[in-house]
Order: structure tokens, then sequence, then C-alpha cells
């Protein structure tokens, strides 16, 4: 099922360029033992985030759609971006532009003025998660398992755009990179809040907002004595990873859960060096949690007591493992 | 009902600027979408209540509302809808709207998104350094000094650029963005 070539266009998108390069390093090295082909669509621009559909909504879909129009000129209808604000946003450009014969003319007007041109529906835009699960297959991945993750407990965190609006598993419960991690082997905890928002850019603009919805998910996954949170977009690794600290001293707990990326656990399980994988640009370090699957070597294992919040409702998980 | 310069009502200005919009007029009133929503608390007005104040044309009220500002876009509401109205886009049509008229009262929104589009304008990518001291700097100094010791971790981890990346072709990306915003100009919103 992979593309009919082989091939996808790749949109990195700009986190993966700075802040989240630990993601980008651990996909590429995922993607070549799993032979997949990824082309970089040559000059790529920013999707806009979430900033520009605030503002004006023609610019903001013209700037998406000339990295659409960059991307179907690449010999494959399959365009895959890692973060889900990006994916989000080619997605909808292609889908409006399907939807709405008048936007279609305009964003191609303003596309004309730079020399390019896109016909919606022309590429299958894709998130990573969805490309390695559906076009590789849980088989294949497990057949390339040499270090299973046993014994660690991981905290599947799926965030919004991943599976909504346009929805690639349940929207509100997905499971299919719970099965993933499992195949992976480890074990994933139930984590009710794993759709849920990580605060978006509002860390930025309202801290009392963001740390909220941060902690809430912190807390839950710490509720299910997870050691580590997994996510699928350098937005929610931001925000859970780099303002774990903030809420700990807003809100007075104890949390530290590292935050790493589902390819970084699939590079680990397949018998990849931590190092080659970015691990160790988390602000929450990891080591100790990969210690317990004997990743990291010859370091004293730090005393990780499983903290109880004094605010956490009793949980019917505490007795199930 | 309170028409605009074209003889359109505030409802159908909405709703034609938003993808799907037309299903608003389906609104069940249900109240699915403010249950679900992660940011309510801190809302003037649920989804809903907006929703029951554009069908009366109180178009003042809902621009200078801090509902969409407050939207975070999570998309939660858009699936739980039983009647499929695209809540989520709505909510950026009306912030759109809310800049057009000079009603919105979160400045710090506003400022944030216009910071980070002038990045994006300039270099044809964002810049994290960049975004958060320009829009720290003009809109609120003070947070430079938790923001910076963050930011400061985060360049010893690699993670944060000290010089901005420009894509090769401004020249067309431009051409492209000021023709998107003739157009945009032209029609009202
Ligand atoms: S969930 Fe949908 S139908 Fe129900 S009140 Fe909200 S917008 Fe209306
Ligand atoms: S998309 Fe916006 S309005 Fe809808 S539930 Fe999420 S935050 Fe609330």
């Amino acid at each position: 099922m992979t593309a009919p070539n082989g091939q996808y266009a790749y949109y990195p998108g700009c986190s993966l360029k700075a802040s989240a390069s630990a993601y980008e390093r651990s996909a590429m090295a995922v993607l070549e033992r799993l032979e997949l082909r990824f082309v970089e669509i040559d000059d790529w621009n920013c999707c806009g985030a979430t900033e520009y559909f605030s503002l004006n909504r023609l610019p903001a879909y013209s700037l998406v759609a000339r990295n659409l129009a960059l991307a179907a000129a690449q010999p494959t209808h399959e365009l895959v971006a890692p973060c889900s604000a990006c994916y989000l946003n080619l997605r909808k450009t292609d889908d409006h532009m399907r939807q709405e014969p008048k936007l279609k003319e305009q964003v191609n007007r303003a596309l004309a003025a730079g020399g390019l041109h896109y016909e919606p529906g022309t590429l299958r835009v894709r998130h990573l998660l969805d490309v390695i699960i559906d076009d590789v297959g849980y088989e294949a991945i497990a057949a390339k398992v040499t270090r299973p993750l046993a014994g660690l407990r991981v905290a599947p965190y799926y965030g919004c755009l991943v599976v909504r609006p346009f929805e690639s598993d349940d929207p509100e419960y997905p499971t299919h990179m719970d099965r993933l991690l499992e195949v992976l082997g480890a074990t994933v905890v139930d984590f009710p809040m794993k759709a849920h928002c990580c605060g978006g850019h509002m860390t930025q603009i309202s801290e009392d907002t963001a740390f909220e919805l941060i902690r809430r998910i912190l807390h839950n996954a710490a509720a299910y004595q997870a050691d580590v949170i997994v996510t699928v977009c350098p937005m929610c690794q931001l925000n859970l990873d780099a303002y774990q600290g903030n809420v700990n001293r807003r809100f007075g707990t104890a949390f530290n859960l590292p935050v790493l990326y589902f390819t970084q656990m699939m590079g680990l399980a397949f018998g990849l060096q931590p190092e080659a994988l970015g691990i160790g640009s988390e602000l929450v370090p990891a080591q100790a949690a990969l210690n317990k699957i004997g990743q990291v070597p010859a370091e004293t294992p730090r005393h990780t007591p499983k903290r109880r919040d004094k605010d956490a409702l009793p949980m019917p998980s505490r007795q199930r493992r | 009902m309170p028409e605009g310069p074209n003889g359109r009502t505030f409802y159908q200005r909405v709703v034609q600027a938003t993808p799907g919009g037309k299903s608003l007029a389906q609104c069940l009133q249900c109240g699915s979408c403010g249950g679900s929503c992660p940011s309510g608390p801190d809302m003037d007005h649920s989804p809903r209540q907006l929703f029951a104040m554009i069908m009366a044309g109180m178009e003042d009220e809902v621009l200078s509302s801090n509902t969409p500002w407050h939207c975070v876009s999570c998309y939660y509401c858009t699936v739980r809808c039983p009647q499929q109205i695209p809540i989520t886009d709505l909510m950026y049509t009306l912030k759109q709207m809310a800049i057009a008229r000079g009603k919105y009262r979160e400045s710090g929104h506003v400022d944030f998104s216009n910071s980070f589009i002038g990045m994006v304008e300039r270099f044809g990518r964002s810049f994290e350094l960049g975004l958060a001291t320009r829009y720290h700097l003009t809109h609120n100094p003070l947070k430079m000094v938790s923001k910076g010791t963050l930011g400061l971790q985060m360049m010893v981890k690699g993670r944060l650029s000290p010089l901005p990346e420009s894509i090769r072709n401004m020249p067309q990306l431009t051409a492209i963005l000021t023709e998107a915003k003739r157009i945009a100009a032209q029609q009202e919103v």
C-alpha cells in the first residue's frame, strides 16, 4: 500500500529544522530502516501555523498552497508532514479549495502571480504517523524490532490535529499509535487525555490557559504511572516538555515525565543508538526512563519514586496493575 | 436584521466567509460544542451562545467577545457537533472580522499572530527566537525574563536557532501574498 513509486513528497515544517530537530533526525533514521523514500519539497515555506488563518484567510490559504504547488511538481501524489499543525493546514487547504470553487479560483490567481498553480485533489496529504502505520503496517514494523521496549510504560499522546477534524482513527480515543507502541514491546497505559489539547500557541499568549491544559495531561499520564509520554507533534512536545518546569512551579507539582517522539521509540526498538535519534535534546531528560530498558549504558539509575499528586483523583488503574 | 454594506446580514457574511458555513443554519442549540470546549471557563460566551447571537444579528457583541480568541483550535466541538457545523473555522472567520472591524479586545493574541506572520512574510519561515523576542519585547517585556531562561535552556540543547533561515525564492512568495492580499481587500468580510 505504499506510494505507487515508493516515493513521498516530504514537508518538514519550520519546527523540524529547529526546536524539533530530534523529530526529523529520528524520523529519517527510522524511514531508512523501513525503506521509505522521502524527498523534501524544494524551497518550501512556513505553513502559517494557526496564526495566519486568524488574520486574513486568502493569504493564509495561498501561503499553504505554494507548498502544495511545489509538492505537486514531484513524481508522487503522496505528501507527508510530521507536524500535526502543518499536516492540518496542508490538508485543510486542499480540502477547502476542492469544496469551494471560488476559493480555488482566488488562490490560483494569487499563485499565478508567482508562476504557480495547484489543482486541489492532486495530492493526498497525510501525517507521518498514518503513513508509517498504514503503508508499512504493524507486521513489517514488528519484523524490524531488535530491542523490544519491554517494561517501559508509555502514554500515547495524540493531541488534536492528527485525529481531528480529518479522522484517521477515532477522533476522541484513537488507538493506532497504541498498537504501534505495543508492537515495539512497550506497555501502553490507559490514557484518557490522549487526544486532549496541549494548549497550542497559548503558551505564548495566555499562560493561565495553557498551563492548566498542560497540567491536566501531565497529571493524567502520571496517574497512570507512565514512564514516558510519546508524541506525534513538535508543538505538543514543546508544550509538554519545555513548559513542564513552569507547570510544576505554578501548581506545586513534581511531574518528571520525559516527552519523546514516536519515531524515537521506533528507533530505540530497532536497535539504533539514542544519540542517532536526537535523544538528549529534551528538557526533561529521558535517561532514567531509558535505563529501564537498558538503552543508556552505565549510569546509576536515578531513584524516581512514583509520585502521587495531592490533588489526584482516585484512579482505578492503581489497582489494575 | 442589521445589514452590512452589500445588503448582506451579519449572519450571511459569517456563513459565506467560512467553508461549509451554511450548516450553521441547522444549529440545534444543543450545547455539545460548549460542553466539549477546554477553553470554556475563559470564554465570555460559549460557542452555542455565540451562534445564537450571530443568528440574532448581534454583530458588535459577537465581534467584541473574547470567545474566538480563546479557541485553541482543538476541533473537539467540530467532531462532536451533531449538525457537522465547522465551528473551529467559524471561530477563525470571527477573528478575521473582529480585526477587520477593529472590534477585538484581545490585543495579545493579535500582536502574537502579527509578529508570527511578520517573520513568515519576511523570511518565508518562522523563526522561534525572533518570534519570542519580537513579540515579548513589544507586548510584554517582563515576560522576557522567564522566557529568557527557557530560551537559554533551549539554546543549550541546540533547539533554538539564533539566526533566521530564509527560503530562496522570497520574490515569488512575496508576489503570491501581495496578490492574495489585493484580492482579499476587494471583498468585504
Ligand atoms: S454542537 Fe453544533 S448544533 Fe449543538 S449548539 Fe454547538 S454548533 Fe449548535
Ligand atoms: S475548537 Fe475552539 S471552540 Fe471548539 S472546542 Fe476547541 S477550543 Fe473550543
